[in-house]
Protein backbone atom coordinates (compact mmCIF):
# COMPACT_ATOMS: atom_id res chain seq x y z
CA UNK A 1 0.00 0.00 0.00
CA UNK A 2 1.07 3.22 -0.73
CA UNK A 3 2.94 5.69 1.86
CA UNK A 4 2.67 8.87 0.69
CA UNK A 5 -0.78 10.35 -0.48
CA UNK A 6 -0.88 11.57 -3.97
CA UNK A 7 -0.70 15.53 -4.89
CA UNK A 8 -4.20 16.23 -6.18
CA UNK A 9 -4.26 17.10 -9.63
CA UNK A 10 -5.66 20.78 -10.09
CA UNK A 11 -7.35 22.53 -13.39
CA UNK A 12 -4.34 23.53 -15.58
CA UNK A 13 -6.73 26.63 -16.16
CA UNK A 14 -7.13 28.73 -19.00
CA UNK A 15 -3.80 29.81 -19.41
CA UNK A 16 -2.10 26.58 -19.76
CA UNK A 17 -0.49 27.37 -23.03
CA UNK A 18 1.62 29.67 -21.27
CA UNK A 19 3.52 26.96 -19.66
CA UNK A 20 3.45 24.08 -22.02
CA UNK A 21 2.96 25.73 -25.41
CA UNK A 22 3.94 28.86 -25.09
CA UNK A 23 3.62 30.14 -28.68
CA UNK A 24 0.03 29.37 -28.93
CA UNK A 25 0.23 31.96 -25.70
CA UNK A 26 1.31 34.38 -28.04
CA UNK A 27 4.94 34.88 -27.53
CA UNK A 28 8.13 32.70 -28.13
CA UNK A 29 10.69 31.44 -25.28
CA UNK A 30 12.15 28.23 -25.59
CA UNK A 31 14.45 27.15 -28.73
CA UNK A 32 12.96 23.95 -28.20
CA UNK A 33 9.41 23.71 -27.99
CA UNK A 34 8.29 20.31 -26.60
CA UNK A 35 5.85 18.22 -28.26
CA UNK A 36 5.74 20.62 -31.50
CA UNK A 37 6.65 18.02 -34.20
CA UNK A 38 6.85 13.98 -33.48
CA UNK A 39 8.15 13.13 -36.53
CA UNK A 40 11.74 13.49 -38.36
CA UNK A 41 12.29 12.59 -42.28
CA UNK A 42 13.71 9.37 -40.52
CA UNK A 43 10.69 8.30 -38.57
CA UNK A 44 9.42 4.75 -40.05
CA UNK A 45 5.60 4.54 -40.37
CA UNK A 46 2.82 5.20 -42.74
CA UNK A 47 2.14 9.24 -41.77
CA UNK A 48 -1.02 10.23 -40.76
CA UNK A 49 -3.01 12.87 -38.87
CA UNK A 50 -5.17 12.53 -35.52
CA UNK A 51 -7.15 15.30 -35.18
CA UNK A 52 -10.97 16.34 -33.35
CA UNK A 53 -12.92 18.81 -31.35
CA UNK A 54 -14.02 18.83 -27.83
CA UNK A 55 -17.05 19.61 -27.21
CA UNK A 56 -18.58 20.54 -23.70
CA UNK A 57 -22.12 19.25 -22.41
CA UNK A 58 -23.65 21.95 -24.21
CA UNK A 59 -22.85 20.99 -27.20
CA UNK A 60 -20.08 23.89 -27.10
CA UNK A 61 -16.84 24.19 -28.30
CA UNK A 62 -14.14 24.06 -25.96
CA UNK A 63 -11.16 26.37 -27.36
CA UNK A 64 -8.73 26.44 -24.72
CA UNK A 65 -7.99 22.78 -23.84
CA UNK A 66 -4.67 20.99 -23.92
CA UNK A 67 -4.07 17.85 -25.23
CA UNK A 68 -1.14 15.07 -25.37
CA UNK A 69 -1.14 12.07 -27.06
CA UNK A 70 1.22 9.16 -26.11
CA UNK A 71 1.87 5.67 -28.90
CA UNK A 72 3.86 3.20 -29.95
CA UNK A 73 6.11 3.38 -32.75
CA UNK A 74 5.69 2.11 -36.21
CA UNK A 75 6.23 -1.64 -35.08
CA UNK A 76 4.56 -1.66 -31.91
CA UNK A 77 6.92 -0.69 -29.14
CA UNK A 78 7.16 2.00 -26.79
CA UNK A 79 10.20 4.32 -26.74
CA UNK A 80 10.73 3.69 -23.19
CA UNK A 81 12.51 0.63 -20.93
CA UNK A 82 9.18 -0.77 -19.54
CA UNK A 83 8.96 -2.09 -22.77
CA UNK A 84 10.67 -5.50 -22.50
CA UNK A 85 8.53 -6.89 -25.90
CA UNK A 86 10.79 -9.19 -28.06
CA UNK A 87 11.30 -8.00 -31.54
CA UNK A 88 13.47 -5.07 -33.20
CA UNK A 89 13.99 -1.97 -30.76
CA UNK A 90 11.75 0.89 -31.13
CA UNK A 91 12.56 3.47 -33.73
CA UNK A 92 14.88 6.14 -32.51
CA UNK A 93 13.53 8.54 -34.45
CA UNK A 94 10.15 8.35 -32.75
CA UNK A 95 9.71 9.83 -29.39
CA UNK A 96 6.06 8.54 -29.30
CA UNK A 97 4.21 11.59 -27.55
CA UNK A 98 3.12 15.24 -28.93
CA UNK A 99 1.19 17.93 -27.58
CA UNK A 100 -1.54 20.38 -29.12
CA UNK A 101 -3.74 23.43 -28.07
CA UNK A 102 -7.29 23.48 -29.57
CA UNK A 103 -7.42 26.37 -32.01
CA UNK A 104 -8.53 29.28 -30.36
CA UNK A 105 -10.75 29.96 -33.00
CA UNK A 106 -11.66 26.57 -34.69
CA UNK A 107 -11.52 24.38 -31.62
CA UNK A 108 -9.40 21.83 -33.56
CA UNK A 109 -6.60 19.97 -32.11
CA UNK A 110 -4.37 17.83 -34.28
CA UNK A 111 -0.98 15.21 -34.28
CA UNK A 112 0.91 14.60 -37.27
CA UNK A 113 2.13 11.30 -36.51
CA UNK A 114 2.60 7.94 -37.55
CA UNK A 115 0.19 4.85 -37.40
CA UNK A 116 1.21 2.42 -34.24
CA UNK A 117 1.49 -1.04 -34.59
CA UNK A 118 -0.37 -3.54 -32.54
CA UNK A 119 1.15 -3.84 -28.97
CA UNK A 120 0.83 -7.86 -27.90
CA UNK A 121 -3.20 -8.39 -28.08
CA UNK A 122 -4.10 -4.67 -27.99
CA UNK A 123 -5.24 -3.05 -31.51
CA UNK A 124 -3.35 -0.09 -32.64
CA UNK A 125 -4.11 3.14 -30.83
CA UNK A 126 -3.54 5.70 -29.19
CA UNK A 127 -3.26 7.58 -26.14
CA UNK A 128 -4.93 10.92 -25.23
CA UNK A 129 -5.04 13.14 -22.13
CA UNK A 130 -6.48 15.94 -22.07
CA UNK A 131 -6.64 19.46 -19.72
CA UNK A 132 -8.41 22.70 -19.56
CA UNK A 133 -9.96 25.20 -17.55
CA UNK A 134 -12.99 23.21 -15.80
CA UNK A 135 -10.99 19.98 -15.94
CA UNK A 136 -10.18 19.07 -12.09
CA UNK A 137 -7.90 15.58 -13.40
CA UNK A 138 -6.87 15.44 -16.88
CA UNK A 139 -9.03 13.33 -18.93
CA UNK A 140 -7.65 9.64 -20.49
CA UNK A 141 -8.89 8.31 -23.59
CA UNK A 142 -7.64 6.21 -26.64
CA UNK A 143 -8.20 6.63 -30.27
CA UNK A 144 -9.02 3.99 -32.05
CA UNK A 145 -8.76 3.36 -35.85
CA UNK A 146 -11.83 2.17 -37.84
CA UNK A 147 -9.64 0.30 -40.80
CA UNK A 148 -8.86 -2.07 -37.68
CA UNK A 149 -11.80 -4.10 -37.74
CA UNK A 150 -10.65 -7.37 -37.17
CA UNK A 151 -7.94 -5.87 -34.22
CA UNK A 152 -10.44 -3.60 -32.91
CA UNK A 153 -12.64 -6.57 -31.93
CA UNK A 154 -10.50 -8.91 -30.27
CA UNK A 155 -8.90 -5.36 -28.23
CA UNK A 156 -9.12 -6.08 -24.24
CA UNK A 157 -9.70 -2.71 -23.78
CA UNK A 158 -12.61 -1.97 -25.97
CA UNK A 159 -14.38 -5.09 -25.15
CA UNK A 160 -13.98 -3.54 -21.38
CA UNK A 161 -16.34 -0.92 -22.96
CA UNK A 162 -19.98 -1.27 -23.30
CA UNK A 163 -20.71 -2.34 -27.23
CA UNK A 164 -23.02 1.29 -27.26
CA UNK A 165 -19.92 3.44 -26.73
CA UNK A 166 -17.24 1.70 -28.16
CA UNK A 167 -17.54 4.48 -31.31
CA UNK A 168 -17.00 6.96 -29.35
CA UNK A 169 -13.50 5.75 -29.49
CA UNK A 170 -12.98 4.77 -32.68
CA UNK A 171 -11.62 7.19 -35.38
CA UNK A 172 -13.18 7.50 -39.23
CA UNK A 173 -10.58 7.42 -41.76
CA UNK A 174 -10.69 10.27 -44.71
CA UNK A 175 -7.94 10.81 -47.32
CA UNK A 176 -7.02 14.84 -47.39
CA UNK A 177 -3.88 15.54 -49.60
CA UNK A 178 -3.31 11.45 -50.00
CA UNK A 179 -2.53 11.69 -46.28
CA UNK A 180 -5.07 9.71 -44.02
CA UNK A 181 -6.63 11.80 -41.30
CA UNK A 182 -8.43 10.17 -38.64
CA UNK A 183 -11.12 12.24 -37.13
CA UNK A 184 -11.81 11.99 -33.20
CA UNK A 185 -14.28 14.40 -31.60
CA UNK A 186 -14.36 14.52 -27.84
CA UNK A 187 -17.54 15.02 -26.07
CA UNK A 188 -16.95 15.72 -22.30
CA UNK A 189 -20.04 15.69 -20.98
CA UNK A 190 -23.97 14.50 -22.15
CA UNK A 191 -25.10 12.41 -25.67
CA UNK A 192 -22.35 11.00 -26.91
CA UNK A 193 -20.05 11.05 -23.76
CA UNK A 194 -16.49 9.85 -24.77
CA UNK A 195 -15.40 7.02 -22.54
CA UNK A 196 -12.68 8.14 -20.28
CA UNK A 197 -10.38 6.05 -18.49
CA UNK A 198 -9.02 5.42 -15.26
CA UNK A 199 -5.35 3.61 -16.25
CA UNK B 1 2.69 -7.52 -17.95
CA UNK B 2 5.24 -7.26 -14.87
CA UNK B 3 3.85 -6.85 -11.82
CA UNK B 4 6.64 -4.47 -10.67
CA UNK B 5 6.08 -2.58 -13.44
CA UNK B 6 2.30 -1.30 -13.22
CA UNK B 7 1.02 2.02 -11.21
CA UNK B 8 -1.21 1.56 -7.90
CA UNK B 9 -4.79 2.57 -8.57
CA UNK B 10 -5.34 6.43 -8.64
CA UNK B 11 -6.92 7.37 -5.36
CA UNK B 12 -9.80 9.14 -6.26
CA UNK B 13 -10.54 10.55 -2.64
CA UNK B 14 -6.58 12.28 -3.17
CA UNK B 15 -8.07 14.29 -5.75
CA UNK B 16 -10.92 17.00 -6.27
CA UNK B 17 -14.10 15.21 -8.12
CA UNK B 18 -15.06 16.24 -11.62
CA UNK B 19 -17.91 17.94 -10.94
CA UNK B 20 -17.55 20.61 -8.60
CA UNK B 21 -20.24 23.53 -8.70
CA UNK B 22 -18.43 25.80 -6.29
CA UNK B 23 -16.10 25.89 -9.66
CA UNK B 24 -18.36 26.94 -12.77
CA UNK B 25 -16.33 25.81 -15.56
CA UNK B 26 -16.52 21.98 -14.27
CA UNK B 27 -20.85 22.01 -15.22
CA UNK B 28 -20.67 21.71 -18.37
CA UNK B 29 -16.61 20.02 -19.00
CA UNK B 30 -17.05 17.43 -16.42
CA UNK B 31 -18.20 14.07 -17.91
CA UNK B 32 -21.33 12.47 -16.24
CA UNK B 33 -20.37 9.21 -16.82
CA UNK B 34 -18.09 7.19 -14.63
CA UNK B 35 -14.10 6.56 -15.83
CA UNK B 36 -13.65 3.11 -17.18
CA UNK B 37 -11.45 1.35 -14.18
CA UNK B 38 -8.57 -0.89 -15.85
CA UNK B 39 -5.49 -2.28 -15.10
CA UNK B 40 -2.78 -0.51 -16.70
CA UNK B 41 -1.54 -1.71 -19.70
CA UNK B 42 2.11 -1.32 -21.72
CA UNK B 43 0.42 2.52 -22.97
CA UNK B 44 -0.06 3.62 -19.71
CA UNK B 45 3.63 2.22 -17.69
CA UNK B 46 5.53 3.59 -20.50
CA UNK B 47 5.73 7.21 -21.07
CA UNK B 48 7.66 9.95 -23.24
CA UNK B 49 11.23 10.80 -21.85
CA UNK B 50 13.19 13.92 -22.23
CA UNK B 51 17.19 14.61 -21.47
CA UNK B 52 18.78 17.27 -20.38
CA UNK B 53 19.63 18.06 -23.47
CA UNK B 54 16.24 18.79 -25.03
CA UNK B 55 16.40 22.10 -22.59
CA UNK B 56 18.46 24.94 -21.55
CA UNK B 57 19.61 25.57 -17.95
CA UNK B 58 17.91 29.12 -18.17
CA UNK B 59 14.65 28.19 -18.86
CA UNK B 60 14.46 27.09 -15.14
CA UNK B 61 15.57 30.43 -14.27
CA UNK B 62 12.06 32.76 -14.98
CA UNK B 63 14.09 36.25 -13.71
CA UNK B 64 16.10 35.40 -16.64
CA UNK B 65 15.00 33.79 -19.62
CA UNK B 66 12.51 36.15 -20.80
CA UNK B 67 14.52 39.53 -19.69
CA UNK B 68 14.72 42.18 -21.98
CA UNK B 69 16.02 45.30 -20.51
CA UNK B 70 16.22 44.47 -17.07
CA UNK B 71 14.82 42.49 -14.28
CA UNK B 72 11.38 41.67 -13.59
CA UNK B 73 9.43 43.14 -11.34
CA UNK B 74 8.71 41.19 -8.02
CA UNK B 75 10.25 39.28 -5.29
CA UNK B 76 12.27 37.00 -6.31
CA UNK B 77 11.53 33.56 -4.73
CA UNK B 78 13.46 29.96 -5.03
CA UNK B 79 10.66 27.54 -5.67
CA UNK B 80 12.32 23.54 -4.98
CA UNK B 81 11.57 20.37 -3.96
CA UNK B 82 11.43 16.69 -4.74
CA UNK B 83 9.12 14.32 -7.57
CA UNK B 84 8.38 10.99 -5.27
CA UNK B 85 6.05 8.84 -5.77
CA UNK B 86 3.33 7.13 -3.28
CA UNK B 87 6.35 4.84 -2.69
CA UNK B 88 8.35 7.59 -1.19
CA UNK B 89 10.89 6.51 -3.97
CA UNK B 90 12.80 9.50 -5.67
CA UNK B 91 10.99 10.22 -9.63
CA UNK B 92 14.25 11.05 -11.18
CA UNK B 93 14.58 12.56 -14.69
CA UNK B 94 11.32 13.65 -15.56
CA UNK B 95 10.40 17.04 -16.77
CA UNK B 96 8.31 19.20 -14.75
CA UNK B 97 6.98 22.68 -16.12
CA UNK B 98 5.54 25.40 -14.62
CA UNK B 99 3.90 28.75 -15.60
CA UNK B 100 2.61 31.64 -13.35
CA UNK B 101 1.32 35.55 -13.74
CA UNK B 102 3.36 38.28 -12.96
CA UNK B 103 3.91 40.22 -10.41
CA UNK B 104 0.83 42.05 -10.71
CA UNK B 105 -1.34 39.03 -10.96
CA UNK B 106 -1.32 39.49 -14.95
CA UNK B 107 -0.41 36.28 -17.28
CA UNK B 108 1.10 36.70 -20.72
CA UNK B 109 -1.20 35.55 -22.20
CA UNK B 110 -3.27 36.10 -25.46
CA UNK B 111 -6.32 35.78 -24.00
CA UNK B 112 -5.87 37.16 -20.27
CA UNK B 113 -7.44 40.55 -20.00
CA UNK B 114 -6.96 41.48 -16.61
CA UNK B 115 -5.63 45.51 -16.04
CA UNK B 116 -2.72 44.62 -14.18
CA UNK B 117 0.51 45.79 -16.84
CA UNK B 118 2.32 42.72 -18.35
CA UNK B 119 5.73 42.82 -17.31
CA UNK B 120 8.01 43.19 -20.49
CA UNK B 121 10.93 41.00 -18.54
CA UNK B 122 8.75 38.57 -17.69
CA UNK B 123 7.61 35.32 -19.57
CA UNK B 124 5.89 33.67 -16.82
CA UNK B 125 7.17 29.91 -17.88
CA UNK B 126 9.96 27.48 -17.00
CA UNK B 127 11.30 24.30 -17.24
CA UNK B 128 13.37 21.66 -15.80
CA UNK B 129 14.23 17.61 -15.16
CA UNK B 130 14.38 16.21 -11.72
CA UNK B 131 17.81 14.82 -10.58
CA UNK B 132 18.91 11.91 -9.46
CA UNK B 133 17.17 12.22 -6.08
CA UNK B 134 14.11 13.54 -7.60
CA UNK B 135 14.51 17.32 -6.90
CA UNK B 136 13.83 20.27 -9.25
CA UNK B 137 14.74 24.48 -8.62
CA UNK B 138 13.29 26.85 -10.14
CA UNK B 139 14.04 30.93 -9.54
CA UNK B 140 11.41 33.05 -10.39
CA UNK B 141 9.01 35.95 -8.66
CA UNK B 142 5.91 35.55 -6.18
CA UNK B 143 3.30 35.88 -8.61
CA UNK B 144 0.42 38.09 -7.60
CA UNK B 145 -3.30 37.07 -6.89
CA UNK B 146 -5.95 37.94 -9.96
CA UNK B 147 -9.41 38.18 -10.64
CA UNK B 148 -11.43 35.57 -12.15
CA UNK B 149 -15.01 34.84 -13.13
CA UNK B 150 -16.62 32.57 -11.20
CA UNK B 151 -18.92 33.80 -8.44
CA UNK B 152 -19.15 37.02 -7.34
CA UNK B 153 -16.10 38.42 -6.55
CA UNK B 154 -13.59 35.41 -6.76
CA UNK B 155 -9.61 35.89 -6.25
CA UNK B 156 -7.09 33.11 -7.13
CA UNK B 157 -4.73 33.46 -4.65
CA UNK B 158 -1.28 33.42 -5.78
CA UNK B 159 -0.34 29.93 -7.36
CA UNK B 160 2.35 28.60 -9.59
CA UNK B 161 0.95 25.89 -12.14
CA UNK B 162 2.68 22.86 -12.64
CA UNK B 163 3.01 19.89 -15.17
CA UNK B 164 4.97 16.80 -14.09
CA UNK B 165 6.06 13.60 -15.99
CA UNK B 166 6.35 10.13 -13.99
CA UNK B 167 8.00 7.10 -15.52
CA UNK B 168 4.88 6.57 -16.84
CA UNK B 169 2.02 8.41 -19.03
CA UNK B 170 -0.37 7.37 -16.34
CA UNK B 171 1.42 9.03 -13.47
CA UNK B 172 0.61 12.46 -15.70
CA UNK B 173 0.03 15.24 -13.07
CA UNK B 174 -1.01 18.76 -13.78
CA UNK B 175 -1.70 20.86 -10.18
CA UNK B 176 -0.94 24.29 -8.40
CA UNK B 177 1.01 25.27 -5.07
CA UNK B 178 -0.03 27.47 -3.20
CA UNK B 179 2.07 30.20 -0.81
CA UNK B 180 2.12 29.18 3.41
CA UNK B 181 -0.33 31.86 5.09
CA UNK B 182 -1.91 33.45 2.25
CA UNK B 183 -5.65 34.62 3.46
CA UNK B 184 -6.95 34.21 0.01
CA UNK B 185 -6.10 30.24 0.16
CA UNK B 186 -9.31 29.69 2.35
CA UNK B 187 -11.55 31.37 0.02
CA UNK B 188 -10.71 29.73 -3.17
CA UNK B 189 -12.90 28.35 -5.27
CA UNK B 190 -10.69 25.80 -7.06
CA UNK B 191 -9.29 24.41 -4.03
CA UNK B 192 -12.56 24.79 -2.81
CA UNK B 193 -13.60 21.84 -5.21
CA UNK B 194 -12.06 19.64 -2.97
CA UNK B 195 -13.73 18.24 0.34
CA UNK B 196 -10.81 17.23 1.60
CA UNK B 197 -8.81 19.34 3.87
CA UNK B 198 -5.95 17.68 3.97
CA UNK B 199 -5.85 17.26 0.52
CA UNK B 200 -5.10 21.04 0.21
CA UNK B 201 -3.04 21.52 2.66
CA UNK B 202 -0.57 19.74 0.33
CA UNK B 203 -0.82 22.00 -2.35
CA UNK B 204 0.39 25.09 -0.02
CA UNK B 205 4.40 25.20 -0.51
CA UNK B 206 6.02 26.47 2.78
CA UNK B 207 8.60 28.89 3.38
CA UNK B 208 11.83 27.29 3.43
CA UNK B 209 14.49 29.36 5.53
CA UNK B 210 17.32 26.83 5.11
CA UNK B 211 17.19 27.00 1.51
CA UNK B 212 16.85 30.89 1.28
CA UNK B 213 19.83 32.72 0.08
CA UNK B 214 20.46 36.03 2.37
CA UNK B 215 19.99 39.47 0.67
CA UNK B 216 18.56 37.51 -2.07
CA UNK B 217 16.02 35.58 -2.30
CA UNK B 218 13.52 33.44 0.11
CA UNK B 219 12.71 29.96 -0.81
CA UNK B 220 9.57 27.76 -0.71
CA UNK B 221 9.58 24.09 -0.76
CA UNK B 222 6.91 21.93 -2.73
CA UNK B 223 7.16 18.39 -2.79
CA UNK B 224 4.91 16.32 -5.20
CA UNK B 225 3.83 13.24 -5.11
CA UNK B 226 2.96 11.07 -7.79
CA UNK B 227 0.75 7.50 -7.89
CA UNK B 228 3.03 4.69 -6.70
CA UNK B 229 3.65 0.88 -7.69
CA UNK B 230 1.93 -1.63 -6.60
CA UNK B 231 -0.97 -4.15 -6.27
CA UNK B 232 -3.88 -3.58 -8.68
CA UNK B 233 -7.64 -3.90 -8.23
CA UNK B 234 -8.09 -5.46 -11.73
CA UNK B 235 -7.65 -8.33 -13.88
CA UNK B 236 -4.86 -7.99 -16.28
CA UNK B 237 -6.33 -7.30 -19.25
CA UNK B 238 -3.09 -7.44 -21.49
FE1 LIG C 1 -3.51 30.55 -12.68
Amino acid sequence: MSKLPETPSQTAGPYVHIGLIPRQAGFDIFENNLGAAMLTPETKGERIRIEGRIFDGADALVRDALVEIWQADAGGRFAHPADRQNGPPPDPHFRGWGRSGTDFATGVWGFDTIKPGRVGPMAPHASLWIVARGINTGLATRVYFADEDAANAEDPVLRMVEPARRFTLIAPRALRGGIPVYSFDIRLQGDGETVFLDV
Amino acid sequence: MDLDLEFAPRDAAAHPPALAPIYRSTLLRAPRQPLLSLRSTLTEITGPIFGESELDPIDADLTRNHARDGDPIGERITLHGRVLDGDARAVPGVLVEIWQANAGGRYRHTNDSFTAAIDPNFGGCGRVITDAEGRYRFRTIRPGPYPFPNRENDWRPAHIHYSVFGQGFSQRLITQSYFEGDPLIARDAILGTMPDVAARQRLVATLDMEASAPFEALAWRFDIVLRGRGASRFESVA
